[in-house]
């Protein structure tokens, strides 16, 4: 176990390492620091100075290694658009990302749970058919196209929601919430909604797909064959061996949903990560990019080491298998 | 889950027709697609976007790219059937007084464009990629695959992103609207190439121990004509289901990157462009700016999933 | 004659599928009494899973029991509502499975799978469950049982985890034990004490066994009864001595002459040429005739019912009397 835990943090620093490379690289080539920073007016042997002081005339193994001790220290340069630290401006827009990102899976995986049980139990129900119809549609829509649609019908129709921002946020530390308002209660639903549909309709049919694989499992015909409830069978064995896969699934895809959320928080203009992230490429905001990328990765990264031991947690044969492969 | 596996077909079939190509039209494949009504419909409206935007420009009333045939006089009318609609524009016009149906048939033009060269371009990289790790193994294998399960992690938008970025910051002001398209291609198949390399590379592995691949070797053909002529036909059932499935994930990403502000300009746009445009109309209540391209793009999505789907069933029956 | 535990008159299983309606079980008559073993033999695909589901209440769409009466200590069970055949499944029959490696769930303990079943037919509490749990897991056989029902069903071997398997079977004390193919799964050396096992408990508790294997040796060694199945019917039933040393079916004979013996070693094995037909394509008349060497005109057109032989029961027009006589 220990050992099995040890291989895959050695896994994950590897990999974090070939993105800093990345990253190292972007910030380095991708832009010339020193133009982003002078007017057109400063002398050549200026230009050479601010070069000299930026430490770009070190050997680049050199300049790797500082933007590589520099980055574990949350220093990632400074924005070319904003002229702050980025990492400040990435710490005060992180509230808004993981509040929008969590929501939408708590969101992604109670309703595609609820919808995915149902039409496996259901099959051959009018609204089981019309999940799975909701779910072709779900994946074909483009994400933002669903935002707009929410926003005509939901703000310019009929007024109900606001259609931009994250509305009235609280200050808890260094942590702005929207949670504990109305407004900003009411500011989630719809990029919650649009960010999580995505993710729903895949965990609907993963629980759909597995549901029926595991109804069809000897185990639970032995069930059967025992007498036991309908319901304890189907929401004892066969949920709880459907759920293994879903979850490990679920949590793997929270990477994915705060990446996606690029989209999302354009659509609405949530103050987010996300949004900082496409004004960067539309400006060509280099340190931003990159930044964004390491903590992008890092947080994928942590949360596969994180799946990847829970996981063995869960289900009691792998747990053994790896102890004894260790 | 994606590692499609090599549908293989009896061979006791006497009359089956030579390549991949005749043994699929030969088959249960052309069965099953006449029966399944949905697949037809959704082939049917394929086509149908395909022949709109290779005949878009003798369909459309404008071209939505010249400048000179705009006017701003014809901005912002509603479409045909509505009260204030004007002839000859069928669906509208935007504030510029570009015609909206005929901005979405040259729209189609390059969000089909992009997503098909961009596919291509995948599929290419992919399968060189997978026959190069399968058939040669060792440190090029594992370099090549362990580069795959770090990007498989990444979704292809955050990807095509930053190409996009890097792009812009290395060419800057020379980045016109061709130079875009092709970022947009390289950004695409930089992002979608691990899948067609998983598939070869499993594919290679498993023929590359037959016997008649030794048996080439013996009597001397060269590696490359081995692969190419021997192992790579055999793959092309899971291709094929792959590339479609992409195409749609491509245009999806073309038109996500376009509404970004990241993808083709407003002076040549996609349907994600024209989306991004309409977005802003919205509110005014002119809802048919971003309405009709996003119909079509959804359209467009929707029947290539539905094909996507059918031909990944209709290919490998175990998978249903 | 006292009651027998199970009666089954004329079952009739159909799966109905897109292009027919296919018989898997026609016309199969069988009683099994109090304490007995009745085994079931025959090749894959000859209906003997199908009848022990069908018993069990287990048949799914597209199958249905299609005709014929079940009756378990004399009330009917076939054709009941889908909660009362499930108070009777686990509590008055037990059902024991082939493949004991995936008859259990993997992420239940074996013990919360033995405790849920008592307290689904009983209303023992939770503590007396696991007592009862424990004493169970003694009775069959497992070592250290206070110790072992903390265990995941992947911490046993095959041959322990058909124990805990039939340990489930017998929590609530069943009238009849359907054990489908219970060896077939496990190492030889494991399969005779899994026998043992379940003829022992057939014995103390006077429980009624059906027992379907496709292996002679088993019947041979284990039952009172057997009876022979091909193509969805009886061919012959009957004591098992009787059966073996005589079998009348000439597919019976067939059968045991399939068995190797260490007495006949000069014998050669006979061997039954052909191979049963798929249901789609079960022959007019007897379904054995186009395999038979005694086969005759009446054969390929009229179905033989069984006919009474001594203690045995034949389906073949070769016993019929009128036959006979004119012989």
């Amino acid at each position: 176990m220990l050992a099995f835990t040890l291989r895959r943090v050695l896994q994950a620093i590897g990999v974090m390492l070939a993105v800093g490379v990345i990253a190292f690289a972007m910030f380095r080539f991708a832009g010339d620091p020193v133009s982003q920073i002078v007017s057109i007016d400063t002398s050549a042997a200026q230009r050479a100075e601010i070069r000299r002081s930026l430490g770009l005339d070190d050997p680049v193994l050199v300049q790797f290694g500082r933007y590589f001790i520099n980055a574990l220290q949350f220093k990632f340069g400074v924005s070319y658009q904003f002229r702050l630290p980025v990492s400040s401006l990435l710490a005060e827009r992180l509230p808004a990302t993981l509040e929008l990102a969590i929501c939408a899976t708590v969101f992604a995986m109670v309703a595609g749970i609820l919808m995915g049980v149902y039409s496996a139990l259901r099959r051959d129900t009018v609204l089981a058919k019309l999940f799975q119809a909701v779910s072709l549609i779900g994946i074909s829509l483009p994400t933002f196209l669903i935002g707009i649609l929410l926003i005509y019908l939901f703000a310019v129709t009929l007024g109900w929601l606001p259609s931009f921002g994250r509305g009235e946020v609280v200050k808890l530390g260094w942590w702005t919430t929207g949670l504990l308002t109305v407004s900003g209660l009411k500011a989630l639903i719809m990029p919650a909604i649009t960010l999580g549909l995505f993710q729903m309709t895949l965990i609907m049919r993963l629980v759909r797909a597995e549901m029926l694989e595991v109804l069809r499992t000897d185990y639970i015909r032995f069930a059967r064959a025992r007498g036991l409830t309908t319901r304890a069978i189907h929401f004892g064995h066969a949920l709880k061996n459907t759920l293994v896969p879903v979850i490990t699934v679920a949590g793997l895809q929270f990477g994915s949903v705060i990446a996606f959320s690029i989209i999302t928080e354009t659509v609405f203009q949530w103050p987010g990560m996300g949004l900082l992230f496409v004004q960067a490429v539309q400006n060509v905001d280099i340190p931003i990019m990159a930044a964004y990328l390491l903590m992008v990765s890092l947080i994928f990264v942590t949360i596969n080491l994180v799946v990847d031991i829970l996981y063995t947690v869960v289900d009691p044969r792998l747990r053994s298998t790896i102890s004894r492969a260790a | 889950m994606s590692d499609a596996v090599v549908p293989h077909r009896s061979e006791d079939h006497p009359q089956a027709p030579a390549g991949w190509f005749g043994r699929a039209l030969d088959s249960d494949i052309l069965y099953s697609f006449r029966r399944s009504r949905l697949t037809m419909v959704a082939a049917v409206i394929t086509l149908l976007f395909f022949l709109l935007a290779i005949f878009a420009s003798g369909l459309a009333v404008q071209n939505p790219f010249d400048p000179a045939q705009l006017q701003l006089i014809n901005s912002r009318i509603a479409p045909l059937w509505t009260a204030d609609g004007q002839s000859p524009f069928l669906l509208g016009t935007d504030e510029q007084g570009r015609d909206v149906l005929s901005a979405i048939l040259y729209g189609l033009r390059i969000s089909l464009a992009v997503g098909v060269a961009g596919v291509v371009f995948a599929g290419a990289l992919g399968i060189a990629l997978g026959l190069v790790a399968g058939y040669f193994g060792g440190v090029v294998d594992s370099v090549i695959m362990r580069i795959a399960d770090v990007q498989l992690t990444f979704p292809a938008i955050l990807i095509a992103l930053l190409v996009n970025g890097v792009a812009k910051s290395l060419l800057g002001n020379r980045l016109d609207e061709m130079s875009t398209f092709g970022v947009l291609i390289i950004a695409i198949g930089l992002s979608f190439w691990v899948q067609y390399a998983r598939t070869v590379r499993g594919s290679v592995m498993v023929e590359k121990n037959k016997d008649y691949v030794a048996a080439a070797q013996l009597i001397g053909l060269p590696a490359p004509k081995i692969m190419l002529r021997h192992v790579l036909p055999n793959t092309m059932g899971p291709i094929l289901v792959i590339a479609t499935i992409n195409l749609a994930l491509a245009i999806i990403t073309e038109a996500t990157l376009s509404f970004l502000g990241a993808g083709m300009p407003d002076t040549m746009p996609s349907l994600g462009t024209l989306i991004r445009i309409g977005n802003n109309y919205l509110f005014a209540g002119e809802w048919w700016i971003v309405a009709f391209p996003g119909i079509a793009l959804a359209g467009l999505i929707l029947s290539i999933n539905l094909l996507g789907d059918w031909l990944r069933d209709a290919l490998n029956p175990r998978l249903r | 004659m006292t009651q027998p535990v199970l009666s089954v008159r004329n079952l009739e299983v159909e799966f109905v599928t897109r292009r027919a309606t296919l018989r898997a079980i026609n016309g199969v008559s069988f009683d099994i009494a109090k304490g007995e073993v009745l085994g079931v033999v025959g090749e894959s695909g000859a209906g003997k899973s199908v009848t022990g589901l069908a018993v069990i209440g287990l048949i799914d769409p597209p199958g249905r029991i299609s005709g014929g009466e079940i009756e378990l200590s004399g009330t009917r069970i076939d054709h009941l509502p889908p909660e009362e055949i499930r108070r009777i499944r686990g509590k008055r029959i037990g059902m024991i499975f082939q493949d004991p490696l995936t008859s259990l769930n993997p992420l239940y303990r074996i013990g919360d799978q033995i405790i849920e079943t008592i307290r689904t037919h009983t209303n023992l509490s939770e503590s007396a469950a696991r007592r009862r749990a424990i004493d169970l897991l003694a009775e069959v056989g497992i070592p250290a049982p206070e110790k072992r029902i903390d265990g995941y069903p992947h911490e046993f071997s095959g041959g322990m985890r058909q124990r805990v398997v039939i340990a489930l079977a017998i929590c609530a004390e069943p009238e009849l034990i359907i054990a489908d193919e219970p060896t077939t799964a496990l190492d030889v050396s494991v399969q005779a004490q899994i026998i043992t096992l379940i003829k022992r408990l057939g014995r103390d508790h006077g429980t009624a066994v059906m027992l379907v294997t496709h292996d002679m040796g088993v019947i041979a060694e284990t039952c009172d009864r057997v009876a022979v199945m091909y193509s969805g019917r009886i061919a012959e039933i009957g004591p098992v001595q009787e059966v073996v040393r005589n079998p009348l079916h000439p597919y019976a004979r067939g059968l045991m002459g399939a068995i190797p013996t260490l007495a006949g070693e000069d014998k050669r094995l006979v061997q039954i040429p052909g191979s049963m037909p798929r249901l789609s394509a079960i022959p007019a008349g007897c379904p054995f005739n186009p395999r038979c060497a005694f086969v005759f005109d009446r054969c390929r057109v009229e179905r033989p019912e069984p006919i009474r032989q001594g203690t045995q029961s034949v389906a073949c027009h070769l016993f019929e009397p009128a036959k006979e006589t004119a012989a």
